[in-house]
């Protein structure tokens, strides 16, 4: 694997950034990680994977028995690519380094949607070059079955940097799960993952990523999209098993007319969690439209949950939905929504609302026979349900199963 | 059969109901009249089993057993069903999970697609329970969910309150159906317990008893039209000068 390329004047600003913290979340101390690890041997068959690894990137969304439902394949463990592949004409998956090695042009793409100093963790995904994937759809290309990336955590102690870049061309379709989860159940250790999305003209881009940690690791993800005129971006979050501390403030930039995002955020602390999530959009041309939704439940640990949309055109519209349910008496749920608008004629709105589970509504369902614990998971689960518009369907059973396994777990 | 014997019930430490004596045959459903705040809803509730009701004295016999200590879910199960005043919105729970669930969960999709169809409510099934929904729909909502249930003693608070003349035909003919009135009188199973204001239920449902509630008692007891006519000719203080 050749090492990425990339211009030094992201070297130096990365290097200038290199001890600056980030503006949320708990300070990682950077060195109790390690920067590298082993290389891992590729593999031109997914299946032959080792079957502990599948089993865990399976419980992540991660398919690699039989991937005829996939459009393509990215696998990465710690920071390898140990697999990647394409099944469908005009959808390209690779390792990062190899595009940037096929492609000039991708350095225009380079750190365009988030900025390399961002904070220490952007900083140090670009001086470590941890590779990462490349996915990209052709012009008027769309594909049904999405497109199927895992990243990996495999040695304890390491740091796992990924740099991502995704673009769908004009008028294509693309749909993409991610599935980050990690082979060891009690060690620390860091995921720091960039992610840029460019959403073309008219094209529609479905994200969904589900995250499957273990209580002693820290997540920093850092993701920008930029969306283009009739552009619509779809993004899925699922975050249902234990994490030490995890923040990221994905935020997303419409910068062409008509231009629609919208998040959803699934969340789930038991206790020792630490969660900060937020999605951020700015409507920068007229008519661009944003939903972000997202359901914080806690059994323990504590979600801050954040939203955050600005107007800063004529005609746009957006709104915040942010629920949060405690379940046990020690959960935290603080929800900050926030709007701004920068002139007349938008059309910003939020709702947010943190509590327990009505005993009123826990009654209604007893009267009509189910137990209290029935009634209780019934409502539990109607919590987690969230209806995504625009998932192909085969995507959405997937995503309402992978909840739906959770689910069972905490109750 | 219900016997409700000598009931006192307080709603946070304030007696509401006062020695509620009231018998409902098996077969018979029977009204219950009476102002706004005089105890209706509660005594409903108290049926029920709601544990904000509380029961002080007395007792609640159904079907020849005490159940005055029975959980509300436990009541369900026994056979009472009860139709919500102001039912609550529970959000991300659909109209199809209620009557799945009072299908005790044995509901396959076709039966429930029947009966939303019979309740005029297909387009409703998916959508998150109450929410949203015109007082019409939430009564029919309801009615819908006991229709899955089968109760064999069916509670109806105001079945037909804010709904227009097409679908008090409707509700009229769903309760008849709970209420089995195509059943032979001596064959009849299904009790009922209907509040209303208006009265108009009575053209559809047979009901044998009327009773009048003030302040947390009942003052009178006879036939419904009777007491229906006599509240809308002379209103309530007649009732409460007739029991001086
Ligand atoms: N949860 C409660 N907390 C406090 N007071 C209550 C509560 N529920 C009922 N009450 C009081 O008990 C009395 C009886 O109320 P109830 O709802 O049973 O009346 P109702 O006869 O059903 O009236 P309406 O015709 O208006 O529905 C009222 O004074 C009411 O304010
Ligand atoms: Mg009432």
């Amino acid at each position: 694997m050749r090492e990425v390329k990339s211009s030094k004047a992201y070297k130096d600003k990365a290097k200038a950034a290199s001890a600056k913290p980030a503006a949320l979340g708990e300070d990682i101390d950077l060195s109790a990680f390690a920067a590298s690890a082993e290389e891992q041997p590729y593999e031109a068959d997914p299946s032959k994977l080792p079957a502990k690894a599948k089993e865990q990137m399976m419980e992540a969304g991660v398919i690699l028995e039989d991937t005829s439902q996939r459009s393509g394949t990215y696998i990465q463990m710690d920071n390898t690519p140990v697999h990647f592949s394409s099944q469908q004409e005009g959808v390209e998956v690779m390792a990062i380094s190899q595009a940037l090695e096929k492609y000039d042009w991708l350095s225009d793409y380079w750190w365009q949607a988030v900025a390399v100093d961002t904070d220490k963790y952007t900083a140090h995904v670009e001086l470590s070059q941890g590779n990462g994937y490349f996915i990209r759809a052709l012009p008027g290309k769309k594909t049904i079955y999405p497109v199927q990336a895992c990243l990996y955590l495999a040695k304890a102690k390491l740091a796992q940097n990924v740099h991502n870049i995704i673009i769908a061309e004009e008028n294509s379709e693309l749909h993409i799960v991610t599935g980050c989860t990690t082979a060891f159940g009690e060690e620390p250790g860091l995921h720091l993952g960039v992610s840029e999305f460019y959403i073309k003209r008219g094209a529609k881009v479905t994200f969904t990523m589900i995250h499957s940690w273990n209580p002693e690791i820290a997540v920093r993800p850092r993701t920008g999209t930029i969306i283009e005129q009739d552009g619509l971006f779809l993004s899925n979050y699922v975050l249902m098993k234990p994490v030490r501390s995890l923040q990221m403030y994905p935020a997303a930039k419409c910068v062409g007319e008509n231009a629609i995002v919208r998040y959803n955020s699934i969340l789930m602390a038991p206790p020792g969690s630490h969660m900060d999530i937020g999605s951020r959009v700015l409507l920068n041309a007229k008519g661009a439209k944003t939903e972000i939704i997202s359901r914080a439940l806690t059994t323990g640990g504590t979600i801050i949950a954040r939203g955050y949309i600005e107007g800063n055109a004529p005609e746009v519209k957006g709104h915040l939905e942010c629920r949060g349910l405690i379940l046990q008496e020690k959960g935290v749920i603080h929800a900050i929504p926030e709007l701004k608008g920068n002139l007349a004629g938008i059309d910003l709105s939020h709702e947010a609302a943190v509590g327990k589970i009505a005993e009123e509504e826990v009654e209604y369902l007893m009267a009509r026979g189910l137990t209290r614990t029935e009634a209780t998971a019934t409502i539990v689960r109607g919590f987690l349900r969230v209806d995504i518009e625009g998932l192909p369907p085969q995507l959405d059973a997937e995503l309402k199963r992978a909840i739906e396994a959770s689910e069972k777990e905490l109750m | 059969m219900l016997e409700i014997k000598h009931l006192n019930v307080a709603v946070e430490g304030r007696e509401i109901l006062r020695d509620v004596n009231l018998n409902i045959g098996t077969g018979e459903t029977h009204a219950l009249f009476g102002p706004n705040g005089s105890g209706k809803t509660t005594l409903l509730m108290a049926i029920m089993g709601f544990p904000r009701y509380q029961v002080t004295k007395g007792k609640i016999i159904f079907k020849g057993k005490d159940i005055t200590k029975l959980a509300v879910d436990e009541r369900a199960r026994l056979g009472i069903g009860i139709s919500f005043q102001r039912p609550p919105v529970v959000r991300g729970v659909k109209t199809r999970d209620m009557v799945s669930a009072a299908m005790g969960g044995e509901g396959d999709e076709k039966s429930i697609a029947k009966l939303a169809e019979r309740a005029d409510l297909t387009e409703f099934l998916d959508r998150d329970i109450n929410y949203g929904f015109s007082g019409g729909e939430i009564k029919r909502a309801e009615l819908l969910q006991l229709m899955a249930q089968r109760p064999e003693l069916t509670l109806l608070d105001e079945p037909e309150s804010g709904v227009d003349l097409v679908n008090i035909a409707l509700i009229g003919e769903l309760l008849n159906e709970l209420l089995e009135k195509g059943c032979p009188i001596r064959k009849r199973k299904c009790m009922g317990l209907i509040i209303t204001h208006t009265g108009h239920i009575l053209e559809y449902v047979n009901v044998r008893t009327g009773y009048v509630m003030l302040d947390g008692r009942v003052v009178c007891q006879g036939d419904p039209h009777e007491i229906l006519a006599t509240i809308k000719e002379k209103g309530y203080e007649e009732c409460a000068r007739c029991v001086k």
